[in-house]
């Protein structure tokens, strides 16, 4: 359906727009970006210095950012979908050359005021250029090979790219979500089942050729994998993190060890305890009535998420709504399947809570699609 | 471009029948997440919780303070001292580099300790102490705390050593200590964590080593919560240890030094006992050392003069040392025979100046012969033939029993490292150790302290307290612990004739007061303090037919490892017996005219605690010794002073 169908009547104007905001999810987003404060609070040994307080800033802008897409039209967005996803794309390529380093990988570039992170951009534009290339595809070429072709090398440019930096973690969610997006869309079940038909056979056989004479990787390789998949094989090195992460949540129990009284964050046995393993400083205190409060406070969002794109007849945004919750769901799914143990560890944020700022902005601006399309939605 | 309507409404139905499908994977992948939780976070809480406390707790060792050593009047000897050092832990440090510079133009680095640290600091983990500087004076320790704010990670610290302030004067008797070695680990069975701290030192020779555990204490502990880093953020419990036990030991520092002074120049060792308990007053081993040189870690340059010097300071003589005693074991052999009834007080034997046993000579020392000896005139005159006889009437069996009974060739207890049990020999042992059937011959060179015969210094000064006291005089090296009064060695009664004893002692009291004693020139004239005493000259080298037909070389046209060995044994004074003294001097020549002068000036200085005056001496003799006391007193000081000066 085109923005020409829609009628000035059919949609709110000015002010009033606010009215029809989706309130629910916005409290919902800021409960968990309170919860967030909270935490960083903590594990600086309860001072909003260093990070606790930057954040709430932070997500401030990010909310306002977010109110301000809520009130442009969808089809504008819609519109510009290629032309930001473009965008997008240069400034990863433009990472590769004027990045500044960081843990050993070039993802900044320092606009002065900020340091953006173009893989973040990627992750909400990629979202974006899928909607709109389903919405402008009619439906009974969805699934021919070459209308196929194209939201693939769509997902697989940035996904490459990222993937040179080296950030394993955001290409694996960038391929999951333009993934989910083609599946949303309607492409033929066949596709998906070949695909990863072609994986697991390509998988079994660099694990079969080890050691034989037509073996497929190096060596080094090999052990690479090895200590990847069983950190615990390198108690010191990289199982160090997972071990001790595994340790404080283990230590949680039923209600926690209470607000910051969490030993193993608290004595810097637990590295990144700001970012990526923030989650494990929540469940040691909180326990696991906290964990998985936390938990509910996400799939409440998702539920939202997608009861608006069930609610809304236009395709763009639909689709676009639930690829940002599919990209939410990435987030916290991965990184809580990551230090408890479950995945290896890759390197995901806990989206809203983790301190870092690209993340949630760009979060918060897909919200703000989500919101734009709420309003928007043909009534 | 607009769709139809029709087909805008089957793909809203495929997306929503898509979205509900993705929305089920994604609530069944939250499920999932919270079983996890549950099982990590409830099922397997203890075990989590159990885990963290180790991380998070940390034992340490509070090491124990290390025993003093006293001597017998109180005066320490074995102290601990602050030793103070300068470390870096580099993940405090920041710019290594840049605090190694300050800290250079606050204080001198040794290059090669700094080369040695830099490579530590690259190397070993970031939160490890590096040692910058050890045994850095106070100054510098407190130039390098107050500039602290300008040096981050240097830290300075303060921890104990060992210190010996009488240098070599008791090297021998108790050792010293040293940073413990991977020998030594070995050694324990069960290491203690204790000796894996850093710096900890553990005695490595002496009463150190022997007295180990009574001089080590035992180790507190304390429980403290540590970061990742393994910085202590508080103490959560503390448990003090007990400090090492103080041992007061027997020996005199004064009469030790003289000792030491007297015997300067010479190899040699002396024993002083007390008669009265078994107390050592003195134990010298000359020439000595300076154990300080080993608690720092001896370096291979010293450690090779010591090796070298042929005089061989290392080893202590007075205990591990063993010599044949010569002259001085006839008191033995003359007792065995009389308590055997082999011969009586005044049989006479006749001397020619040798004597035949199954086809060979053996030479009395005196070639023309002394003519009819009986007991008394054999131990004056130190006749070798009447022994030869002896030895013949009463067997080798009697002789060493009766050896045993005096304490040679036993093993005393005593916590000094290496006490040798030297050897009074049987017809058995030389088949066992030699593999040879015992011959007459043996016997005949045993009874007069030749042959397999072995005894050292301390022994033969047991031997000459027991003459003295008809008691089983027993050393005693360790007077008191803690101020606990440890059990004396007066010893109880050895069970021989003391008519017989007393004409031994009466002998031996000619030796040194007889015109005809072979020990008459260092006498002592002072009546109170009349010595008794027996010569002893231990050949080294056995001199051959030709030689004895073209007169035998003396000592003085031999080189010195060639020499005979001088020794004396006395006791003082001879009316009421309190000391038993024992000299060996190594390739020294005669008994009588090294090591008796040395005996009777150690006597005399132990008698009056300090120098004795002079008409104690012979008249003609006074000049010299003026001159001699006058040398050591200045020689004395001097080393106090030195060690003064180091503290």
């Amino acid at each position: 359906m085109s923005y020409l169908q829609y009628t000035v009547k059919s949609a709110p104007s000015g002010p009033g727009k606010i009215l029809f905001l989706n309130w629910p999810l916005i409290i919902l987003l800021c409960a968990v970006a309170g919860v967030g404060t909270l935490m960083l609070y903590s594990v600086a040994g309860g001072s909003m210095m260093p990070w606790a307080e930057p954040q709430l800033k932070r997500f401030a802008l990010s909310l306002t950012g977010m109110f301000m897409v809520a009130m442009v039209p969808i089809w504008f967005w819609r519109n510009i979908s290629l032309l930001a996803y473009l965008i997008a794309l240069a400034l990863l390529v433009a990472v590769a050359f004027v990045g500044v380093e960081g843990k050993g990988a070039q993802r900044w570039i320092d606009l002065g005021f900020m340091r953006l992170q173009p893989s973040e951009l990627v992750k909400i534009t990629l979202v974006m250029v899928l909607a709109a290339y389903y919405d402008w595809l009619p439906m009974s070429r969805v699934s021919r090979p070459i209308w196929v072709a194209l939201p693939v090398a769509l997902i697989l440019i940035p996904v490459a790219l990222v993937l040179k930096q080296p950030d394993l973690g955001t290409s694996i969610l960038l391929l999951a979500a333009g993934g989910v997006m083609m599946f949303l869309a309607g492409v033929h079940w066949a596709y998906f089942a070949t695909v990863i038909l072609a994986l697991g056979v390509s998988v079994f056989a660099v694990i079969e050729s080890r050691g034989t004479d037509w073996q497929l990787l190096e060596d080094y390789q090999y052990r690479r994998i090895d200590t990847f998949l069983s950190p615990d094989s390198d108690p010191l090195g990289a199982g160090y993190h997972i071990t001790q992460s595994k340790i404080a949540l283990g230590s949680g129990g039923w209600t926690g060890r209470g607000f910051m009284q969490g030993t193993q964050t608290r004595l810097n046995f637990l590295p990144e305890k700001h970012t990526d393993f923030i989650f494990v400083t929540l469940a040691e205190e909180f326990g696991f009535i906290g964990a998985v409060s936390i938990l509910g406070l996400y799939a409440l969002i998702l539920i939202f998420c997608i009861s608006a794109a069930l609610s809304n007849r236009d395709r763009f945004s639909s689709l676009l709504t639930l690829g940002v919750a599919m990209t939410f769901f990435l987030f916290f799914g991965v990184n809580i399947a990551m230090v408890t143990g479950l995945m290896p560890v890759v390197g995901v944020p806990l989206p809203l809570v983790s301190y870092g700022g690209s993340a949630m902005l760009v979060l918060m601006l897909g919200f703000g699609l989500v919101q734009s399309a709420h309003v928007h939605k043909p009534r | 471009m607009r769709h139809p309507v029709r087909e805008n409404a089957e793909s809203l139905r495929q997306i929503t029948r898509r979205s509900l499908i993705l929305g089920g994977t994604q609530a069944a992948v939250i499920g999932v997440l919270a079983l996890r939780m549950r099982f990590m976070q409830v099922d397997q809480a203890d075990q989590f919780r159990l885990l963290a406390d180790e991380n998070r707790i940390n034992f340490q060792l509070i090491p124990p303070t290390r025993g003093r050593i006293f001597d017998r009047n109180g005066e320490i000897i074995a102290e601990n001292v602050p030793s103070y050092r300068i470390t870096m832990v580099r993940e405090q440090a920041g710019d290594v580099d840049a605090v190694l510079a300050r800290l250079a133009q606050l204080i001198d680095l040794n290059p090669d300790e700094l080369e040695r640290a830099r490579r530590e600091l690259r190397e070993l983990r970031g939160d490890t102490p590096v040692t910058l500087a050890d045994r850095v004076s106070w100054s510098t320790l407190s130039r390098v705390a107050v500039n602290s704010p300008a040096l981050p990670g240097v830290l300075p610290e303060v921890g104990l050593s060992r210190r010996y302030p009488a240098r070599g004067d008791f090297a021998h008797v108790i050792g010293y200590v040293g940073p413990v070695s991977d020998r030594d680990l070995e050694n324990t069975d069960a290491p203690e964590q204790l000796l894996r701290q850093p710096r900890f030192q553990i005695g490595k020779i002496g009463l150190e080593a022997q007295r180990e555990t009574l001089l080590r204490g035992n180790a507190g502990s304390r429980q403290v919560e540590v970061n990742a880093a393994g910085r202590i953020m508080r103490e959560l419990d503390r448990q003090e240890g007990v400090p090492g036990a103080d041992l007061q030991i027997t020996l005199d520092h004064n009469l030790q030094a003289f000792c030491h002074a007297r015997m300067a120049g010479e190899s040699a060792a002396a024993v002083v006992l007390d008669t009265d308990n078994g107390d050592i007053l003195a134990c010298a081993s000359s020439p000595t050392y300076d154990p300080n040189l080993f608690v720092r870690g001896i370096s291979s340059a010293d450690y090779k003069v010591l090796l070298d010097n042929p005089f061989r300071p290392l080893p202590n003589k007075a205990v591990q040392g063993i010599y044949p005693p010569g002259s001085t074991f006839k008191m033995v052999t003359a007792l065995a025979a009389l308590e055997d009834g082999k011969v009586s007080l005044n049989e006479t034997v006749y001397c020619p100046g040798h004597m035949t046993v199954s086809g060979r000579r053996f030479h009395c020392w005196k070639r023309g012969g002394h003519g009819n000896v009986d007991l008394h005139r054999s131990l004056r005159e130190s006749c070798d033939v009447y022994y030869y006889e002896l030895a013949l009437r009463t067997g080798i069996e009697k002789i060493s029993a009766m050896a045993e009974r005096l304490g040679l060739g036993v093993q005393f207890d005593l916590p000094m490292s290496s006490v040798a049990k030297g050897l009074a020999p049987t017809k058995e042992w030389k088949q066992v150790n030699r593999s040879q059937p015992w011959v007459v011959g043996d016997s005949v060179n045993s009874a007069i302290g030749q042959g397999f015969v072995l005894a050292s210094p301390l022994q033969l000064a047991v031997m000459t307290a027991r003459l003295a006291t008809s008691r089983s005089v027993t050393p005693r090296l360790i007077r008191s612990i803690d101020g606990i009064e440890q059990p004396t060695g007066q010893g109880d009664d050895l069970g021989l004739n003391e008519n017989m004893l007393r004409e031994i002692r009466k002998a031996m009291f000619a030796v040194s007061n007889s015109d005809r004693g072979t020990a008459y020139r260092a006498r002592i004239v002072a009546d109170a303090f009349r010595m008794a005493g027996k010569t002893g000259t231990s050949q080294v080298r056995n001199i051959s037919t030709s030689e004895r037909a073209d007169g035998v070389i003396s000592n003085k046209n031999l080189p010195r490892t060639q020499r005979d060995h001088a020794l004396f044994v006395s006791f003082a004074p001879y009316d009421a017996p309190r000391l038993a003294v024992a000299v060996v001097v190594e390739h020294g020549g005669g008994g009588s005219t090294v090591a008796a002068p040395i005996a009777r000036d150690i006597t005399l200085q132990a008698l009056f605690n300090g120098d004795p005056p002079l008409d104690a001496y012979p008249a003609a003799e006074r000049p010299a010794i003026k001159i001699q006391q006058e040398q050591l007193r200045r020689a004395r000081p001097q080393a106090d002073a030195e060690a003064k000066d180091r503290a």
